[in-house]
C-alpha cells in the first residue's frame, strides 16, 4: 500500500527554481532514500512534504488524503537531535502527543511504552545534556516516530555522528524497523548509507533538483557491515556514481 | 585537590581586599585624619548598626514590602509586555526604541514628580520600583524569546503545533537564562528605588530612616543604613541564583554530555 505520494512538485523561491515536477511513492515499511548533492533541494522538499512550504504545483497525499501544505501530519528528523534541553528525555519525547492535545500522563505512558523497544531504558529522567549523541538521535527518531502516522522524513540524521556510532545507529536502526510500523523517507549524500539502508533509492540532482533515477536494491534486510564488501555492493555503487557524474555532464 | 584549592583562593581573594579596606578605613579614622563625624570608623558603624537595630528592622519591613510588591507588579507587568511585542511585530519596532528611551531617563528625576501626584503614602515608591524593575526584566523576556532555536521551531510546526504552542514551549523556557539575568538587576534595583523614592517623603522606611539621621548629622547611622541596603541587596541578588537552579535544573546537567 502506498504511504505517501509526492506528485509533480515544483517550488521556486523567488525567480529561482529549486525543484521541479518531483514526483516519489512511499510504501508500507519502506526504506526509501533520496540521493544527491547538496544543493539539488532536497531539504526543501522535505519542508513541503512536512507542510511547512507550500509547492507552486504539485500535490502531496498521505495514506490518499491530500495534505499539501499542511503540517501536523508528518514529522521529520534532522542531523541535529533538536531536543529541548530544558526538558527530560521522557517529555522530550511524549512532546508530540502533548501538542496534538493528550493529557501529559498519558502522553508520557504512551511514550514510556517504546523506550526499551529504542533502546532507551533508563534515560527517562535525564536530560538531553546527559546523554550520548547516538543516544540523543535514538531519542529524536522516537519522537519522529511518535509525532508521525507511520511515516518519518529523515534528513541526514547519522551524519552528525563519529564513523563508529554512525555504524552502530546504522544496524540499530534497521533492527528497530523491522519491528515497527514505519515507512521512511531518509536523505542522505552518502552513497554507502544508502545502499546499507534503504529498498529504493531515487537519485535527485540538478538545480533545480529533479529526480533522475530510480534504483531498486533487491537485498535482503537487515544488512550488515559486510555488504559493503560484496561484488553486489560495488555494482551499485559503481551505477550510483555513473548516474550522479552523467548528470554533471549534462 | 588543586580545583578546591583554586575556589578558596578566588574566595579569598576578595575577602582580603574588603578586609584591607576596611582595616586603611579604620585607620584612618582612628588617626584623626578625617573628622569624625564625616567618616565614623567602620567599628562605629557597626556598634550604631547594633544599637539601632530594632528600628532599622522595622523600617527595613516597609521597605521591604514595597520593593517586593513593585518587583511583582513589574515583573507582571514585563510578561505581559514582552508576550505582546513578541507576538505582534508592529509592537515591537513601535515600542522597543521608546523603552530603550526611557531608560535614560534617571529614576531619582522622576521620584519627586510621583511624589507630587501620588502623596506620601505607598503608591509612588511602588510606581518607582515598578518602572526600575520593568525594564531589565522585559528586556531579558524578549532577548530570551529571539534565542528561540528556528529549526526547533520548525520541528514543532511539522509536528502541528500552534502560535501559542510555540511561545510555551519553545520561546518562554528559552528564555529563562535572560529573564533570570533581568531579574537578578531588578531585585537590586528595586531596594534602591524603594529608598529613593521614600527620600522624598513618607513616614516610613529605611530612606524615611537615612534623611531623619542624616538631618541630626549622625552619620554612623547613615552608614549604618547603607551598609544594610546592601546586604540586603547581595542577599536578594543570592536568592534569585537559588531560584533559578530551582527552576533551571537542567543548566547543571548541560556541561556533562
Amino acid at each position: 500500500m502506498k504511504k505517501l505520494v509526492a506528485e509533480g512538485i515544483s517550488k521556486r523561491y523567488g525567480e529561482r527554481w529549486i525543484l521541479r515536477d518531483v514526483s516519489l511513492e512511499l510504501h508500507e515499511r519502506e526504506i526509501v532514500c533520496l540521493l544527491g548533492v547538496s544543493g539539488a533541494g532536497k531539504t526543501t522538499l522535505f519542508n513541503i512534504l512536512s507542510g511547512l512550504l507550500l509547492p507552486e504545483q504539485g500535490k502531496v497525499w498521505l495514506q490518499g488524503e491530500d495534505i499539501t501544505g499542511q503540517a501536523g501530519h508528518i514529522s521529520y528528523m534532522l542531523q541535529k537531535d533538536l531536543l529541548l534541553p530544558y526538558r527530560r528525555v521522557l517529555d522530550n519525547v511524549a512532546l508530540p502527543l502533548i501538542l496534538r492535545g493528550e493529557g501529559k500522563k498519558n502522553a508520557r505512558a504512551r511514550a514510556a511504552e517504546h523506550f526499551e523497544e529504542f533502546g532507551l531504558a533508563g534515560t527517562e529522567k535525564c536530560y538531553p545534556g546527559e546523554l550520548s549523541g547516538g543516544m540523543r538521535q535514538r531519542a529524536a527518531l522516537l519522537r519522529t516516530y511518535l509525532s508521525s502516522q507511520g511515516v518519518a522524513l529523515l534528513d541526514e540524521p547519522f551524519s552528525a555522528l563519529d564513523t563508529i556510532t554512525k555504524g552502530e545507529m546504522h544496524r540499530w536502526y534497521l533492527d528497530v524497523m523491522g519491528r515497527i510500523d514505519l515507512s521512511t523517507l531518509f536523505i542522505t549524500h552518502d552513497i554507502d548509507e544508502a545502499l546499507l539502508l534503504s529498498d529504493r533509492i531515487y537519485v535527485i540532482t540538478g538545480q533545480p533538483g529533479q529526480i533522475t533515477d530510480e534504483l531498486c536494491i533487491a537485498e535482503p534486510r537487515p544488512r550488515g557491515q559486510e555488504f559493503l564488501l560484496t561484488e553486489r555492493f560495488l555494482a551499485y555503487k559503481r551505477q550510483i556514481l555513473g548516474l550522479l557524474k552523467l548528470s554533471k555532464q549534462q | 585537590m588543586t580545583k578546591k584549592l583554586q575556589s578558596i583562593t578566588n574566595k579569598l581573594a576578595p575577602a582580603a581586599l574588603i578586609a584591607a579596606i576596611l582595616l586603611i578605613w579604620q585607620l584612618v579614622s582612628s588617626a584623626g585624619l578625617v573628622p569624625k563625624f564625616m567618616l565614623p570608623s567602620p567599628t562605629d558603624v557597626a556598634a550604631a548598626f547594633a544599637g539601632d537595630f530594632s528600628a532599622l528592622m522595622g523600617h527595613l519591613g516597609t521597605t521591604l514590602y514595597e520593593a517586593f510588591f513593585g518587583l511583582a507588579l513589574g515583573v507582571g507587568l514585563s510578561f505581559v509586555v514582552a508576550f505582546l511585542m513578541d507576538r505582534f511585530s508592529f509592537l515591537y519596532k513601535s515600542v522597543y526604541p521608546l523603552l530603550v528611551i526611557t531608560q535614560t531617563i534617571p529614576a531619582i528625576a522622576i521620584a519627586p514628580l510621583l511624589v507630587l501626584w501620588m502623596g506620601y503614602d505607598i503608591a509612588p515608591k511602588v510606581t518607582l520600583v515598578v518602572i526600575v524593575c520593568f525594564f531589565p526584566v522585559t528586556v531579558g523576556l524578549l532577548d530570551g524569546f529571539r534565542t528561540a532555536d528556528p529549526d526547533t521551531v520548525n520541528l514543532l510546526r511539522s509536528m502541528g503545533a500552534g502560535r501559542w504552542q510555540i511561545f510555551r514551549h519553545i520561546k518562554l523556557p528559552s528564555s529563562m537564562g535572560h529573564f533570570f539575568a533581568g531579574l537578578r538587576v531588578a531585585v537590586a534595583y528595586s531596594v534602591v528605588g524603594a529608598v529613593i523614592a521614600e527620600w522624598l517623603g513618607g513616614y516610613n522606611g529605611l530612606g524615611v530612616y537615612m534623611i531623619r539621621v542624616k538631618k541630626s548629622y549622625a552619620y554612623d547611622k547613615m552608614f549604618a543604613v547603607i551598609f544594610l541596603i546592601s546586604i540586603i541587596s547581595l542577599v536578594l541578588m543570592k536568592g534569585v541564583s537559588l531560584l533559578q537552579k530551582r527552576v533551571m535544573p537542567w543548566n547543571k546537567t548541560q556541561k556533562k554530555g
